[in-house]
């Protein structure tokens, strides 16, 4: 069947969660037909951006059980790489390519390193190790004021074709215009969707099972003859390279690029929040995760200021419901499904679906 | 702490520990190192100083991170809460007590500060108390989701520190007589950098007494040597645990008091930035150390210092550069815990 090898044979296999990721894929595909207005146009584009980046944390955490705190910083230089590479040589898809390029490779180098020099430690260690060096390249960043734009960043123009300037016809299309915003926005769809397939591809590869494996018993692992240092090493570099990528077409997108819109500690937080809600261990968690943060991001502040001022009268109360702590309340969503479901919603739906059949 | 202990002629007193010295080389070298760069003695002087007093304040925090870890095998990623608690309480304490802060004698002062850290400690401590109960206990033994728990349990701290407090960064004054320098020749020593340093080794030479003269500082050492060890002569580890807990996230109350004084700017976000340094001093240190926590802190303190002088931009870098090189030397840190 073409869908089971599209997906690699790892089907949704919960109708729910079909329903779900069909409804995702349609709203996403309908965006700009549907929901006019440039917010809904940009939340959007930024699920489908968090897909990819979700995903390929997913890979690392979720299935090779490694917790690593520098994934924006690849993050980051995928961003970067695109927005030094088109302000330095204009906007030419040469200079896209160019950017693409050098990111995937530096990260490529970098992740190789980190991995190969840290992983052999536990888990814990890995941990500290990332973050610290996470910081000091977001410090690197915005020191290289001259290279990287420093704290204000860079903002840069991008190929024509998607450019909003540039227009495909005169006419609108069922009442909206078709610019390069649009051409941007289902560019950066058909890319999701391919990058999510390829990384779906690898977890159901052999070589995806022994990352499980090892995320299982690593031990064991290293007995049945799989040098785990080396399987680490190589999700962990995988996983970076997807994470550049999803790097490089927020830059895109964005036409801009800073140190807090990649590189910040609070993305990373969000991404890890995006993954253990979604669920970890099965990239479909990571479409849940990140599409359902990212609206809440965006429209739960609106229902909180309106509950909020429901309870104006109650001090703490109000405080409590006030729109800036939506974070609040994800995080102790987060805290509760680390301990009541570590499978995330995914994982939930799957075993309730498994129960009926 | 984990060399092989000497037998001592008073079969009564403890075995003492034998210490390994050379790691306490390490601070004059760096310190004595750092002289011909800077060049002038005096901002030598003041440089070390301002070093000895972050590092004594990065010590206070830090000991407790390090001694559940060693005892537990936890890593806290929310110890930065305690900080930030810490601090804000102080803020809401001293605001209340301008009328003694703000009058220049010193005994006043002090009285003013001395129940903001109380307030600071307790609290932390209470806090800590539900943090270890709700958050750490249900999963011990799994280190992934210790990490993903401690995180969130941060996120959700900061957060509520937010409802209480405000998202905005509040200034914590210094108390008047805390303020300006003593001269000693040419070198200019804040006053504030010497109550630290005080305090930092008040902290340290009770923690050293507790942890080596007593049978308590003797159970806690035992059961980051060999916790199994410890369970089996009967001794309830998990009650050892919450106490260390408590202890650790109290003196991070107190760290958060006097690194708030310190930058005398304070923000929910403060913890959370510190914690990169945490990691970066009990690595250095030996997970589980406390004598390696000290040396490590002070390390990074002076390193920080030096190199904030003399190349700002490779500030962060340079405690990065310190840990890799100490790592390099001894893999475990300065001073490594127990096997295993």
């Amino acid at each position: 069947m073409i869908f089971n090898r599209l997906f690699s044979g790892d089907l949704p296999r919960s109708r729910v969660l079909l329903m779900v990721l069909v409804a995702i894929l349609a709203g996403l595909l309908l965006t700009p037909f549907v929901f006019p207005g440039a917010k809904a146009l940009n939340v959007a584009a930024k699920i489908c951006i968090f897909i990819v980046l979700v995903a390929s944390f997913d890979l690392l955490l979720g299935y090779t059980g490694i917790v690593s705190f520098a994934h924006t910083m690849f993050f980051g230089i995928g961003a970067y790489g695109v927005a030094i590479a088109l302000t330095r040589l204009g906007p030419t898809w040469t200079a896209v390519a160019v950017g693409v390029g050098a990111a995937v490779l530096l990260s490529l180098v970098l992740s190789m390193v980190i991995g190969l020099f840290s992983l052999r430690v536990k888990a814990m260690f890995y941990a500290m190790i990332t973050l610290a060096v996470a910081t000091a390249f977001q410090t690197l960043a915005s020191q290289l004021s001259e290279f990287t734009g420093g704290e204000d960043g860079l903002t840069f123009k991008v190929p024509e074709l998607l450019s909003p300037a540039f227009s495909l016809s005169e006419q609108p299309f069922l009442g909206v215009s078709l610019d390069g915003r649009l051409i941007a926005f289902y560019l950066l769809l058909a890319i999701t969707v391919a990058l999510f397939l390829i990384l779906l591809r690898i977890v159901n590869s052999p070589f995806g099972r022994v990352l499980q494996a090892i995320r299982e018993n690593a031990f064991r692992a290293e007995a049945l003859g799989y040098q785990t240092v080396v399987y680490r090493t190589w999700s962990n570099v995988l996983s970076a390279v997807f994470a550049t990528l999803a790097g490089a077409l927020l830059a895109l997108w964005l036409r801009y690029n800073g140190p807090d819109t990649s590189l910040s500690f609070e993305i990373m937080i969000d991404i890890l929040l995006m993954v253990v809600i979604g669920g970890m261990g099965t990239l479909y968690g990571s479409v849940i995760g990140a599409t359902l943060f990212i609206i809440v991001q965006n429209y739960l502040q609106d229902l909180m200021r309106f509950a909020s001022e429901g309870v104006s009268k109650v001090p703490f109360l109000r405080d409590l419901l006030h729109p800036d702590r939506w974070l609040l309340w994800l995080g102790i969503l987060f805290v509760l499904s680390v301990y009541r479901f570590p499978t995330g919603i995914v994982g939930k739906l799957r075993s309730k679906a498994r129960g009926y059949s | 702490m984990n060399s092989p202990s000497t037998p001592t002629p008073f079969l009564d007193a403890l075995p003492a520990v034998k210490l390994d010295r050379i790691p306490l080389l390490l601070l004059p070298v760096l310190a004595l190192l750092a002289l011909p760069l800077v060049g002038s003695f005096s901002t030598w002087v003041t440089l070390t100083f301002a070093g000895l007093a972050m590092g004594m304040i990065i010590f206070i925090i830090a000991s407790g991170l390090t001694l559940v870890f060693g005892l537990m095998d936890v890593l806290n990623f929310g110890h930065g809460v305690f900080i930030t608690l810490g601090a804000f309480l102080a803020a809401s304490v001293l605001g209340r007590l301008t009328g003694w802060t703000e009058s220049g004698s010193l005994l006043l002062n002090l009285v003013a500060v001395l129940p903001a850290m109380l307030a600071a400690m307790v609290v932390a401590g209470l806090v800590g108390f539900a943090f270890e109960r709700l958050i750490i206990r249900p999963v011990y033994g799994q280190p992934l989701k210790q990490i993903m728990i401690t995180m969130g349990g941060m996120i959700v701290g900061v957060e509520l520190i937010k409802v209480i407090w405000g998202a905005q960064a509040i200034p914590l004054p210094l108390p008047t007589a805390f303020r300006g320098s003593l001269l000693f020749g040419d070198a200019a020593v804040e006053k504030y950098r010497l109550i630290a340093v005080v305090v930092g080794l008040g902290v340290f030479a009770v923690l050293s007494w507790v942890l080596s003269r007593t049978k308590l500082g003797l159970l806690i050492r035992a059961g980051v040597q060999d916790r199994e060890m410890v369970e089996s002569l009967g001794y309830r580890i998990g009650r050892l645990f919450i106490g260390v807990f408590v202890a650790g996230s109290a003196l991070a109350g107190l760290g958060g008091v006097m690194w708030g004084l310190y930058q005398q700017t304070i923000t929910p976000e403060m913890g959370g930035q510190i914690n990169v340094l945490l990691f970066i001093v009990i690595i250095i240190g030996g997970m589980g150390s406390v004598g390696g926590c000290f040396i490590g802190s002070l390390l990074v303190g002076l390193m920080a210092n030096y190199t904030g002088f003399l190349a700002p931009k490779v500030a962060l870098f340079s405690n990065i550069l310190l840990m890799v090189i100490v790592l390099m030397w001894r893999p475990e840190g300065l001073y490594p815990v127990g096997k295993r």
